[in-house]
């Protein structure tokens, strides 16, 4: 089965004078199926964010493809998309840049609704827009700076629904909201994903976020996919050394104070990302065979690129979770 | 013994244009020496300002009333020299975003020697030793070269750590932490906060430590205070504060965290947002969000009373909460 969107052996490249080629994405495949939300976890610098670009077609990736709903995704130029890639929309971490300052929101929100429907009907869908949201039809008059942080999300988020798209995009659509709005936005996305059947593709550093939300959850390292499968299986039983270290990471709430574990050293520069398994110079289990690449090792319903989930390397005194 | 830093009755107005717009109300808060205290709250409720009333940092035009005691000295009645006094070397503050914390044009070499250099008199050579000592102490690698080095030179946790390094620099005994690991991944938050205990335990520093995640309240701290709106609703043991909520508002906020449970609506948002300053309901400030308001909830604000061991909570319903915090 292929998934609604469809990324196989995507690459970003950058060049930068200083640093020469930074390979930011380095071979990633990722499926999302209709009305099934996929976290995508990672820390800053792993990737994430470009993968997201390409994904929804802003930046060409330098090799790979992405296609949605079997078509190739053509990458943004200054034509209007073509009608069949409105389908795919994205949601931005900040709200306050995606928004114009110096338009109503109606007038954002028409944007987005198909010109080919009546005056009317397209008044009507804008109103539908708004109550989806959870906002009062008389934010039509208001413009952006009248909302608070929470509410201009849900705003961007009408925006993005006013074309009917079949999988949305969310890159950390909540890392800049307060607790409360953040669990107003979260649901809200939740809802649309289950109500109207769409894709989801929820990319967050929040891993405890993620894992409330995501039917899948994939875990990004300096450019790779390191391991991916369901969300429960993968908080229950991580295979790749770095998701435990994550989920060690998080701070949770307990009778007394309880430091979470920490990991050493710190993420390699992608210019000079290490040998063999990128990992490597982290990982408390780190042994021969990681001096080369590991593949990705279909599990059974889920997949991790670490060695030690290969019987015939890994030594018996190391469990890989 | 008198705590290191005692605060109370704690009231601070901004100026606003129509008339002051009252910020604080009535904070109370102390921490011993060796203390790790907590503070949370969303956006806005406070917490920051409470920090910079504590450094003398207040936008012109504030005014604070109440009394803030560190070490003996009268905070609120401080001129510019006593100021000079306090920070760094009495009290010391950690930033949210150290990218703006450090200077960008100055090596981190030279923004540690400063305050070793004035506050505690050493000439360069000592100050240069103390450095190295100090940025091993925060576990920057090869600290010797790490002095050459400018801020953009660093990752953002090697920059959190540096400014941690600079305002322990001139030997503090209160460090003001506002969101120091919120802009950071949750990898280098560890490493932080592993940090900020192994000082405590090593040089008796106490930390105030803000934030509005409460996963790392707990981690960290011993002792916590919950704002909302400009007031302190609840306090005592972190442990029992959020484990077994008394104030509907703490509650509130656990139930809005996620909960790992991994079931859609697990998350519970707060309906409505916190009241702007001067905008507040005149009685409790929660009352209009709150789902276990009663009539005599608008009337008055309710003070700060014991609730049992070491805690305190300005709540006059006191409902049963074990529920709403699951």
């Amino acid at each position: 089965m292929t998934g609604l969107l469809d990324i196989s052996d995507v690459e970003v490249e950058y060049r930068s004078r200083g640093r020469g080629r930074v390979l930011a994405v380095a071979g990633v495949s990722l499926d999302v199926a209709a009305g099934q939300i996929v976290g995508l976890v990672g820390e800053s610098g792993c990737g994430k964010s470009s993968l997201a670009r390409v994904a929804v077609g802003l930046t060409p990736p330098s090799a790979g493809a992405v296609r949605f709903g079997g078509q190739p995704v053509t990458p943004l130029g200054w034509r209007r998309r073509p009608e069949t890639e409105t389908g795919l929309q994205m949601v931005f971490q900040n709200p306050y840049a995606s928004l114009n300052p110096r338009r109503t929101i109606g007038a954002q929100l028409l944007d987005g609704v198909p010109a080919t429907l009546t005056a009317t009907a397209r008044r009507d869908r804008v109103r539908e827009l708004l109550d989806r949201v959870g906002m009062p039809a008389t934010a039509v008059e208001r413009y952006p700076h009248q909302f608070s942080g929470g509410q201009r999300q849900r705003l961007a988020i009408a925006r993005a629904l006013a074309p009917q798209p079949r999988m949305i995009i969310a890159d950390e659509p909540v890392t800049a909201l307060d607790a409360s709005s953040q669990a107003q936005v979260v649901n809200l996305l939740v809802g649309l994903v289950r109500d109207l059947d769409m894709g989801m593709l929820f990319i967050s550093h929040d891993l405890a976020l993620v894992h409330e939300i995501a039917d899948v959850t994939a875990v990004m390292y300096l450019g790779r996919i390191v391991e991916s499968a369901p969300t429960r299986e993968l908080w229950r039983n991580p295979r790749h050394p770095y998701t435990r270290a994550l989920i060690d990471a998080v701070p949770r709430i307990g009778p007394t104070p309880l430091l979470p574990a920490t990991l050493a050293g710190e993420v390699p520069d992608p210019a000079n990302a290490p040998t063999g398994c990128r990992f490597r110079p982290r990982c408390p289990h780190a042994f021969a065979p990681c001096g080369d690449q590991p593949p990705t090792l279909d599990l059974g319903g889920r997949s991790a690129a670490c060695w030690l989930n290969d019987p015939t390397l890994a030594p018996a005194t190391v469990p890989a979770n | 013994m008198a705590p290191l830093l005692d605060v109370e009755s704690l009231a601070v107005t901004l100026p606003g244009p129509r008339g002051p717009l009252p910020i604080l109300h009535d904070v109370s808060l102390t921490v011993d020496e060796g203390e790790l205290v907590g503070i949370a709250g969303e956006s806005g409720c406070g917490k920051s300002i409470t920090a910079q009333t504590l450094l003398g940092l207040l936008p012109a035009g504030a005014r604070a009333s109440g009394t803030a005691r560190f070490a003996g000295t009268d905070l609120l009645g401080l001129d510019d020299r006593g100021w000079q006094r306090i920070r760094g070397a009495g009290i010391a503050m950690v930033f949210q975003d150290p990218t703006a914390a450090l200077h960008p044009m100055l090596t981190v070499g030279r923004q540690l020697t400063e305050h070793m250099r004035v506050h505690l008199r050493m000439d360069r050579r000592s100050a240069t030793r103390r450095a190295v000592e100090l940025l091993d102490q925060v576990r920057i690698p090869d600290p010797e070269r790490a002095l050459r080095a400018y801020p953009h030179q660093f990752s953002g946790g090697m920059r959190q750590r540096a400014a941690i390094a600079i305002a322990l620099a001139a030997r503090p005994r209160l460090l003001i932490a506002d969101e120091p690991t919120t802009a950071l991944d949750v990898t280098v938050q560890a490493g932080i906060l592993a940090l900020l205990d192994r000082l405590r335990a090593e040089t008796g520093l106490a930390v105030a430590f803000i934030t509005h995640d409460l996963g790392v309240l707990s981690a960290l701290t011993t002792r916590g205070y919950v704002f909302y709106a400009g007031r302190v609703v609840e306090t005592g043991p972190t442990g029992a504060l959020l484990t077994a909520p008394t104030h509907p508002y703490t509650a509130a906020l656990l139930g809005a965290r996620p909960h790992g449970t991994h079931a859609v609506g697990t998350l519970r948002p707060i309906p409505g947002g916190p009241p702007a300053p001067g905008e507040a309901p005149p009685g409790c400030p929660f009352q209009p969000r709150c789902r276990y308001a009663e009539p005599t909830c608008g009337t008055t604000p309710p003070p700060l009373a014991p609730a049992g061991a070491d805690r305190s909570v300005a709540c006059v319903v006191r409902p049963h909460l074990e529920e709403a915090a699951r």
